[in-house]
């Protein structure tokens, strides 16, 4: 079955919008939604890293990735709006991540495909990584829940209940890290923040609590990885963006529902 | 024993110190207020209480097994957040429907359980906050200014809810007011905070007090006025005017 390339495209798109899911919501909860596209241009400065050290690229883009998580972590709450900072820090860690690619003498890599990723390249070895980082980030989250959702609604409260919001927030960017370097490969930088951003957006008119949320994020990123695929591989489009779309038109759908609904 | 301790407490934000050795402490039942104007450090000294802001120098020593339960200044719901307010109520660690019956029963809101979070009242929201902070059966409640954005009616009847928890469970109450007549009427104890505490004691102490003046003015002789006209208690304040509370403020 593995041997399909559609099966093992398919489950690389589920694998992410699995991970992407229920951090997805924290970061529109949060207001963060620049997050993912910050860490993710981050992660272009470790690919190039890494094809100079020749190492993995997973390695280096997660290595940049959690510096990248630890740096807003510790610069936050200090004078600087968090869009700011993301702001800064996104567009210096592409630029200086395109500057390190041009010393790169004899090596040419095709930037595009981090752009955009390749998710019909995937290889069994890719789908474990994924799979593997998904879990793991699943894990975390479901191990922090009530935790980070008491942080995210207000510090203080926090505070009053035993919960340090720093440590919390931390989790989050280490999932966060860890998401995007496993799917840089997969969806390439542009699209990781989609698929974090769009499926939650779209799963928030569906429904009346946090964990609905999540679930119904999943479920529409999952299908959107599915009907994205299969409309690709029907049209002759690419794919990665093909999911977005349909991930977006999900977005379109629901939004829509709510205008004919009493607001819940 | 004290519920909390606070002894010679300083905090600081960068190079500005908003609290500088203050000291103070709650017994179990009574109801203490602060007042001060605004930058005073009010909210810092209760945020120093649950240990959101670490203390320059001094410390707070909460009695051993003394539950604390905190109402905030404000709480903004995110539209994007869609959470109940029973789900509310359940974090972080999960409490059973019969006790979250009980708390927002005790708070004054028994009807709001399944309502969502960013569709309620402003007096409805703090009700729910009041419920939240009464959940664990707190010894000790603390309210910062839990009653902005509230109209007078509102804010009254968010007191009495107050004082009738107090009455059923006995806990102490340390909170924030702006509402200087509500202060006087219903505190054991006011605080007068500025930076540092400027006077405390009885509300009838500290309203004659010059510090307290200086901060506030004559206009709350209006406040204690209004207070005793409230309580009957036929002091000799004719030669006041009975101004209006807020003027105070």
């Amino acid at each position: 079955m593995l041997d399909d390339f559609m099966v093992r495209a398919a489950l690389a798109g589920i694998g992410v919008a699995f991970a992407a899911a229920p951090l997805g919501c924290f970061v529109v909860w949060r207001r963060m939604a620049y997050f993912g596209d910050a860490t993710a241009h981050a992660a272009i400065l470790g690919v190039a890293l890494s094809l100079a050290f020749s190492m993995s690229i997973f390695v280096g883009a997660m290595a940049v990735a959690l510096l990248m998580a630890l740096t807003v972590n510790i610069l936050s709450g200090r004078g600087y709006a968090m869009d700011t900072l993301l702001g800064v820090l996104a567009h210096s860690a592409l630029a200086f991540g395109l500057v390190a690619v041009s010393f790169l003498s004899g090596v040419r890599i095709d930037l595009m495909a981090y752009l955009f990723g390749d998710i019909l390249a995937v290889s069994r070895v890719d789908l474990s990584v994924i799979w593997g980082g998904a879990a793991l980030v699943v894990a975390l989250i479901g191990w922090r829940w009530s935790a980070l959702l008491t942080s995210t609604l207000n510090e203080d409260l926090a505070h009053a209940s035993g919960i340090d919001p720093k440590r919390e927030q931390l989790v989050l960017t280490l999932a966060l890290a860890i998401t995007v370097a496993v799917a840089i490969k997969v969806v390439g930088v542009l699209l990781i923040a989609a698929l974090l951003i769009i499926p939650a957006a779209a799963a928030r008119p569906l429904s009346r609590t946090p964990e609905g949320m999540a679930i119904a994020a999943g479920v529409i990123g999952m299908l959107s990885a599915i009907v994205g695929l299969r409309a690709a591989y029907a049209l002759d489009t690419p794919a990665g963006p093909s999911i977005v779309c349909v991930a977006a038109l999900t977005f379109l759908a629901t939004s829509v529902l709510r205008g004919f609904r009493p607001q819940q | 024993m004290s519920l909390v301790q606070v002894e010679d407490l300083s905090v600081r934000y960068g190079a500005s110190t908003v609290l500088s050795g203050v000291s103070l402490r709650v017994e179990p039942g009574e109801i203490v207020t602060i007042v001060g104007p605004n930058g005073s450090g009010k909210t810092s000294l209760l945020r120093a209480i649950i240990g959101a802001v670490k203390p320059a120098q001094g410390h707070v020593i909460q009695g051993s097994g003394v539950k604390i339960g905190y109402v905030p200044q404000k709480l903004h719901i995110d539209e994007t957040l869609p959470i109940t307010v029973s789900r509310f109520l359940k974090l972080p660690a999960g409490v059973s429907a019969t006790e979250i019956g009980r708390a927002l029963t005790q708070a004054g809101a028994p009807d709001l359980a399944k309502a969502q979070l960013s569709q309620l009242s402003g007096g409805q929201f703090q009700r729910v906050l009041l419920a939240r902070a009464l959940i664990g059966k707190p010894d000790l409640l603390l309210l910062d200014e839990a009653t902005q954005g509230l109209d007078q009616r509102g804010s009254a009847s968010f007191y009495q809810q107050i004082e009738h928890v107090r009455q059923d469970t006995g806990c102490a109450v340390l909170m924030i007011s702006h509402e200087l007549h509500v202060v006087m009427s219903a505190s054991d104890r006011v605080i007068c905070l500025n930076g540092h505490v400027c006077c405390e004691g009885t509300p009838a102490v500290v309203a004659s007090a010059p510090e307290y003046r200086a901060l506030f003015g004559t206009g709350t002789g209006g406040a204690l006025a209004l207070y005793r006209h409230e309580h009957d208690h036929g002091h000799d304040h004719g030669d006041h005017d009975h101004d209006h509370p807020e003027a105070a403020e």
